[in-house]
């Protein structure tokens, strides 16, 4: 079934009794080509690109809950491709660009909106990195704008410019990035991924694999055992312990990222804004809640919920630059399990048993990378060989040496 | 969260610093024939288990002491709490 215009015009007038399921609840075959773990945006996105641009067939995304239900479904939505280093500018911008299409790809209203996103400067060291961080953007074909205090002032005139601990003097503006609605990310690559053979199961959890011989041969699961060629694990937040049931270590921390909402209010903020200083971001939902987060709270943690002290220095960090964030009331908050690897950059690999692939450790920028996770992680599974944006996000950057350390942190996942 | 400091008793987890797995008491020797290999597993491989977990926190706000705490990460309870030297001593290390 396709969405259009006409469609709802005809479902208004008949009832709304013609709308289907976006997608099938298939039941588990006794084997398949290609196994998904984890039936979030990344493995949906991956499931979708293999059947559709790879032409694979005989594919199951097995998800131990709901499809959707991890984190895609607990984040702060914002996508971007402001990122430095040459290992990630150019998978970011390949991001951003699948993004922009995602809608007609999908035949799906997944909300994604170019709303824009602000780095704010607050020092001249900062406006040095800012301005490098922008030229490596645009050698990479991204959007980068250098905008003045006045500039700034003039989009966003409840900005704390004045307060001399942390004086706004410029930003960063990447006018192409913005927000999607995140369950629809989720939902349109499930309805686009069924539509090409690609079996969802869910409530199926994974409880170990079977190898010989250095190869994957199929994974037990609470509804039986299943047959594979290849098994890809695509689970962030549960990697680590997933991926030990293959009897594999990987360089990854689960820490908790919480993010908040407050309640609606009318339209004030009309583009994403990060706080560089202090570490606070927000945008408002179109339904007006402001929403916003700051740091990891930086231990290991499954938790899915946080603790006080980061959501005091959150809301510190948002009262530093928009003091009227202070009227707002706080409406909820979550938290989410954030694969955190070593050089905070993530992984998309075969591993050392045949027919085992690897996706994980996004820290806490996996949302913006779906597509581009989604569809590189195909690539790799349809090819054996890395997509060209993917090359640098192998297993063995730590032991050579080549860690893409973004934020120059080091081996200290609790940092990035 | 509140941890239990042997020496200073409860305090908010807020003046500590996470510094990781308490397994990283135990730097390998450099000087071994396997120390690439070793040096490899102890700076970048955790095991991040969900549920009991042994970890370091530094009390940088306070008596800048070196904790071992063991707590679930499921569930953030702390059962225990020591002072790292006392169990670097224990584990067999002589400082």
């Amino acid at each position: 079934m396709r969405y259009s215009g006409w469609k709802v015009i005809k479902e208004a007038l008949t009832g709304h009794r013609g709308w289907g399921p976006a997608w099938r609840d298939a039941t588990p075959k006794a084997d398949y080509d290609t196994i998904i773990i984890g039936g979030g945006g990344h493995g949906l996105a991956t499931a979708y690109y293999l059947a559709k641009h790879f032409k694979q067939s005989r594919i199951a995304v097995l998800e131990k809950g709901w499809i959707g239900g991890g984190n895609v479904g607990r984040n702060t939505t914002i996508i971007r491709s402001n990122y430095l280093l040459d290992g990630n500018e150019p998978f970011y911008e390949f991001s951003l660009k699948l993004w922009e299409g995602l809608e007609q790809e999908l035949n799906y209203n997944a909300m994604v909106s170019q709303r824009g996103i602000l780095n704010l400067i607050h020092s001249d060291a900062q406006r040095d990195a800012f301005i490098r961080r922008g030229n490596a953007m645009m050698l990479n074909g991204a959007d980068a704008d250098l905008l003045t205090t006045a500039q700034i002032k003039e989009r966003y005139p409840f900005l704390n410019t004045e307060d001399a601990r942390f004086p706004i003097k410029g930003g960063l503006a990447q006018h192409r990035g913005g927000t999607v609605r995140h369950d629809a990310v989720a939902w349109g690559y499930a309805r686009g991924a069924d539509m090409h053979g690609v079996d969802i199961i869910q409530n199926c959890e994974v409880t170990g694999f079977r190898i010989e011989d250095g190869a994957v041969k199929g994974v037990e699961t609470t509804r039986g055992y299943i047959g594979a060629k290849k098994v890809a694990s695509c689970v962030a937040g549960s990697s680590s312990r997933v991926m030990e049931k293959a009897g594999m270590r990987l360089p990854i921390e689960s820490h908790v990222l919480q993010a908040f909402v407050s309640e609606g209010l009318k339209p004030v903020l009309p583009g994403v804004i990060t706080f560089g200083a202090g570490h606070f971001y927000c945008s408002q939902s179109d339904k007006g809640g402001l929403v916003f987060g700051g740091d990891i709270d930086g231990y290991n943690s499954y938790a899915q919920r946080g603790n006080l002290p980061v959501i005091e220095d959150v809301a510190e960090g948002g009262m530093a630059i928009f003091p009227m964030l202070g009227r707002a009331r706080l409406l909820r908050m979550w938290g989410g399990v954030m694969d955190m690897s070593m050089d905070g950059s993530p992984i998309i690999d075969r591993t050392h048993i045949d027919g085992l692939y690897f996706n994980g450790g996004w820290c806490y920028g996996g949302f913006k990378a779906t597509p581009a996770s989604g569809f590189a992680y195909a690539h790799l599974l349809a090819t054996d060989t890395p997509h060209e944006t993917a090359t640098a996000y192998r297993f063995d950057r730590f032991a050579r040496g080549r860690m893409i350390d973004e934020k120059g942190m080091g081996n200290q996942p609790n940092l990035h | 969260m509140i941890i239990d400091h042997p020496l200073l008793g409860p305090r908010d987890a807020s003046e500590f610093v996470y510094k990781g797995d308490a397994a990283l008491i135990h730097r390998p020797d450099g000087m071994a024939e396997d120390a690439l290999e070793a040096f490899i597993d102890y700076g970048y491989l955790r095991d991040n288990p969900a549920g009991e977990h042994r970890e370091l926190w530094f009390h940088e706000q306070g008596d800048r002491s070196w904790l071992v705490v063991t707590r679930n990460t499921l569930t953030h309870e702390i059962a225990s709490v020591e002072l790292a030297r006392d169990v670097a001593r224990r584990e067999g290390r002589n400082k």
